[in-house]
């Protein structure tokens, strides 16, 4: 009973926040409401007893990704709309709507055909962030290492690209420095 | 209708892989593109974790793990990219990274 008003509750809200984050023009909004939504999502992963994951995904999405997404914005200027003219409304709705179908037809085949069996089943008496580090660390150690690397190596991407030409400083600069530094990267650009 | 089962949450991952995929066609800006993947990444997070759960198994949480950890990587360099490119040009549309056509 209160699993399904739970579930109808959040599911009408993620739906809601999601879909103001695709159709809204202002950046400010979309950002807002996609921190929302993520919330909201791990709603569903404590209601499917995957405490863990839900706490992952507020740590990661809402703490560090967010936070990202809020400090690059900074370099972009948000305030004023975003325009994007579209050329062809209904092929995107048509695409939408056939990829959404196929997208159905595939989660549901293997649950018709009930051919799964658990390959790493859930052991009464554990609880799930102690399963989670079992499975983890024994099972799935190798991906879980090539993942470290994998954010080691983005972390450094992510300075190498971010963190050139900081040291020239866009606030600290007179109106005619910029002028100057534009002027010669449009030199540059043509 | 009262009782929550799989295909329940598999009709809501898809409902929002389809908002994911509708934001990413028709958004021409690459900062709202890269907001339309994330919301893709999470929906099928969330089948995986319902998968999990009604089967039994974890392999669904330990997937969904990983998604996350590709979804931080990406954010991270992505935004590196973005801020590169706009340094460069002004803007972040999508239509004026015409330079490579044919």
């Amino acid at each position: 009973m209160f699993e399904a008003i739970a579930f109808y509750t959040f599911s009408f809200l993620t739906i809601l926040m999601f879909s103001i984050t695709v159709m809204t023009s202002q950046a400010l909004y979309a950002l807002t409401a996609m921190a929302a939504g993520m919330i909201f999502i791990s709603a569903f992963f404590f209601m499917l007893s995957a405490d863990f994951l839900g706490a992952i995904q507020i740590i990661v999405y809402t703490g560090a990704v967010m936070a990202l997404y809020a400090f690059g914005m900074m370099f972009f200027d948000t305030t004023r709309e975003v325009k994007e003219k579209i050329q062809n409304k209904n092929i995107v709705f048509v695409l939408g709507t056939m990829v959404a179908l196929l997208v159905v037809a595939i989660f549901m085949a293997p649950v018709v055909s009930e051919n799964i069996h658990a390959l790493y089943p859930i052991q009464e008496g554990l609880g799930n962030t102690e399963q989670v580090g079992i499975v983890l660390f024994t099972k799935y150690l190798i991906p879980f290492e090539l993942a470290a690397i994998m954010l080691l190596s983005a972390m450094i991407s992510g300075i190498v690209l971010a963190g050139k030409k900081m040291d020239n400083s866009l606030t600290l600069m007179a109106d005619e420095e910029i002028e100057l530094m534009q002027e010669a990267n449009e030199k540059v650009n043509s | 209708m009262m009782e929550i089962g799989l295909s329940h949450y598999l009709i809501l991952t898809t409902i929002l892989f389809s908002i994911g995929l509708v934001g990413v066609m028709r958004r021409k800006n690459l900062l709202m593109l890269f907001f339309a993947t994330e919301i893709l990444l999470n929906s099928v997070n969330i089948g995986f974790a319902a998968i999990s759960y009604y089967i039994g198994d974890f392999t669904g949480q330990m997937f969904a793990f990983f998604i996350i950890a590709i979804a931080a990587s990406e954010v991270a360099v992505g935004l590196g990219l973005l801020i590169v490119w706009f340094k460069r040009t002004g803007n972040i549309d999508l239509d004026s990274m015409i330079s490579m056509k044919g």
